[in-house]
């Protein structure tokens, strides 16, 4: 008997459908549609589903979906020192799945508040000070934010000290309260806020959205997609009590518009001449890069990595790649042809890739003390990562995959980022990662076995060896 | 009643990695009650003062053992109060200038840098303590506990 469950990705452009046996376990067919948000995504999931191959119990099998669509889930995190809360805020929303639009510091200002209006968050991640610290910041903030024209739910994380004053300074709003994400500098508590976050996206925000007429269909949304995607990945590098997983991995998901990294790894420093410094880092984190995406984000590309690089690994002159940008910046569906513009393509993906990796991954840093030279580690060390996943269009469609997964390791003019050395990569080519991270809700050996089986093993790359 | 405790911001500044006294201090001053943020050793300005400002710490007690104390700290007073710490007490000890320099001299060139007090190679955790007690002029440990109403 086949026991079919059918898992959705709503995603911005694509509505992505991917049914699987779960006892078998097997990948029964996927499939994609435009997206129908501006009406009712019900729309664009038939059309998807119309083009899965005709299998048995598909049309009443369960039902489970991911979102990106509408925007995604939009959150504001706000803290009081950059490096310390407002990191563990901004860490904490972009590991719920949250498309993060903005990080504030310090005491909001009224240009502040009037931004955050205009920015109609679904979520503000409202946090500062250890518990027991500062109360005065996140007060103000409360009492800021109560006063904006626009209305969001406010998550309340920080200094517990200051949690009854901020529910009451935020009576006229929707307020929760929430356990501080740092409560101690040298610990993070992410984990109830991604909770309290998660939870809202389904209750209020999903509905909120005007996705669907459909209740039952709205009901099958379990999460924001990255928070998927980063669900898959965790599984994969963890295993179940059954099965064993792959151990520590680092993935890269380049999409049109922005360049999410992920890493499952504790990331400890190695050897004991090696101190670390700055925050703790969560084991599953979630970077994304906003300004480094194939087509929408063509110029941030150009600007990080350089004009230079990009002539040198596309071949082309500076003439062609103004020419090709602006071609693609009109019409960013159009897929492209001709030579120049593959090799445009294979450059950019390279840039994005190259440093999207390099502020994901730590770095070293070699003091020199009167006791000889010392070295501090910040951020995560990811040398030892063996497995490197890749996924998105523009991997998945990519040439020379393995000369791309290149960028994600170390190289020999960086000798002091921590980026892996030498990894095995996978690719997610029937992009199923935010599909098996749903399954891995119910079934998380079925999950673990189509992850294993449907990730392409493409080889293996090192580290270039310096000349 | 319980009050909270008072919270200490405790380092090793700058590219120092003496770490047994500073483990000695933390423990000590636990042990006398304080709240002890222990940033360890190799610590910067910014990270002491970052620490402090979402901790709400009550002082800030700065190590140096490697000699090169007076390079380090220069401007961490002015730095405090641009952050909002105007006024938190600033203690220091150690090995602070390398040579032989008399004390007095070395004591007053810190505390035209702001530091409150100032400390000597080879002074025990006590007086630190004694010294914090007055500054945050707190009550005798004693008094802490409430009394048996017998």
């Amino acid at each position: 008997m086949s026991t079919p469950m059918i898992l959705i990705d709503f995603g911005s452009t694509w509505t992505k459908v991917c049914a699987v046996d779960r006892l078998k376990p097997a990948l029964l067919g996927t499939s994609a549609a435009p997206t129908t948000a501006s009406s009712d995504v019900m729309a664009g999931l038939r059309a998807a589903q119309d083009l899965l191959p005709p299998l048995p119990g598909l049309a009443d099998a369960p039902r489970r979906a991911c979102s990106s669509a509408a925007g995604g889930l939009k959150m504001i995190a706000i803290g009081l020192v950059p490096e310390l809360t407002a990191a563990a805020a901004r860490m904490a929303a972009l590991g719920a799945g949250a498309k993060l639009v903005k990080t504030f510091s310090y005491q909001l200002t009224l240009a502040d508040i009037r931004e955050i209006a205009a920015l109609r968050p679904d979520i503000v991640l409202l946090t500062g000070g250890t518990d027991g610290g500062n109360t005065a910041c996140i007060e103000h903030n409360a009492r800021c934010l109560a006063g904006c024209q626009t209305r969001f739910p406010v998550l309340v994380a920080g200094n517990r000290n200051a949690l009854d004053s901020c529910l009451r300074l935020l009576a006229g709003c929707e307020a929760y309260p929430c356990p501080n994400v740092m409560p101690r500098l040298d610990q993070l508590d992410t984990t109830p806020a991604q909770e309290k976050i998660r939870s809202l996206f389904l209750e209020r925000i999903i509905r909120g959205k005007g996705l669907s007429q459909a209740s039952s269909l709205l009901d099958s949304i379990l999460m924001p997609t990255p928070a998927a995607v980063l669900a898959a990945l965790v599984l994969l590098a963890d295993g179940t009590g059954n099965q064993a997983g792959l151990g520590d991995l680092v993935a890269v998901d380049l999409g049109s518009a922005t360049c999410d990294v992920y890493s499952i790894a504790s990331g400890e420093p190695k050897g004991s001449q090696v101190m670390l410094k700055g925050l703790p880092e969560p084991c599953a984190k979630r970077t994304v890069e906003g300004d480094l995406g194939v087509r929408h984000n063509i110029d941030g590309i150009l600007e990080t990595a350089g004009l230079d690089a990009v002539t040198a690994r596309s071949g082309l002159d500076a003439g062609q790649i103004k020419r090709l940008s602006a071609e693609l910046a009109r019409s960013p569906g159009k897929l492209t042809a001709g030579q120049d513009a593959a090799r445009f393509e294979y450059a950019l993906a390279a840039s994005a890739i190259e440093h999207a990796t390099l502020r994901h991954a730590g770095r070293l840093e070699t003091v020199y003390t009167p006791q000889g030279p010392v070295m501090l580690q910040t951020g995560k060390d990811l040398t030892g990562v063996q497995t490197l996943v890749l996924s998105g269009g523009p991997l998945i469609h990519a040439a020379d995959t393995l000369g791309l997964a290149r960028f994600a390791l170390c190289a020999p003019s960086q000798p002091l980022v921590l980026k892996p050395r030498k990894v095995r990569v996978l690719l997610d080519r029937s992009a199923i990662l935010p599909a098996m991270g749903l399954l891995a809700g119910t079934d998380p050996d079925a999950a673990l076995t189509l992850l294993k089986k449907e990730l392409i093993s493409v080889g293996t790359v090192q580290q270039e060896t310096g000349a | 009643m319980n009050r909270p405790k008072k919270k200490i911001v405790l380092g090793v500044i700058g590219s120092d990695v003496h770490a047994v006294g500073n483990r000695i201090l933390a423990y000590a001053l636990e042990q006398a009650g304080f709240e002890v943020i222990n940033l360890g050793v190799m610590v910067s300005q910014e990270e002491f003062i970052a620490a402090a400002i979402e901790t709400a710490a009550d002082a800030i007690l700065v190590s140096s053992l490697y000699g090169h104390g007076e390079l380090d700290c220069r401007g961490l007073r002015a730095r405090c109060d641009e952050a909002g710490l105007d006024g938190i007490p600033l203690l220091i000890g150690g090995n602070l200038v390398v040579g032989k320099q008399a004390f007095p001299d070395v004591a007053a060139r810190f505390k035209a840098m702001g530091f409150d007090r100032v400390y000597p190679p080879g002074t025990a955790p006590e007086t630190a303590i004694a010294a914090l007690h007055d500054i945050l002029r707190m009550e005798s440990p004693d008094d802490e506990y409430p009394h048996d109403p017998d």
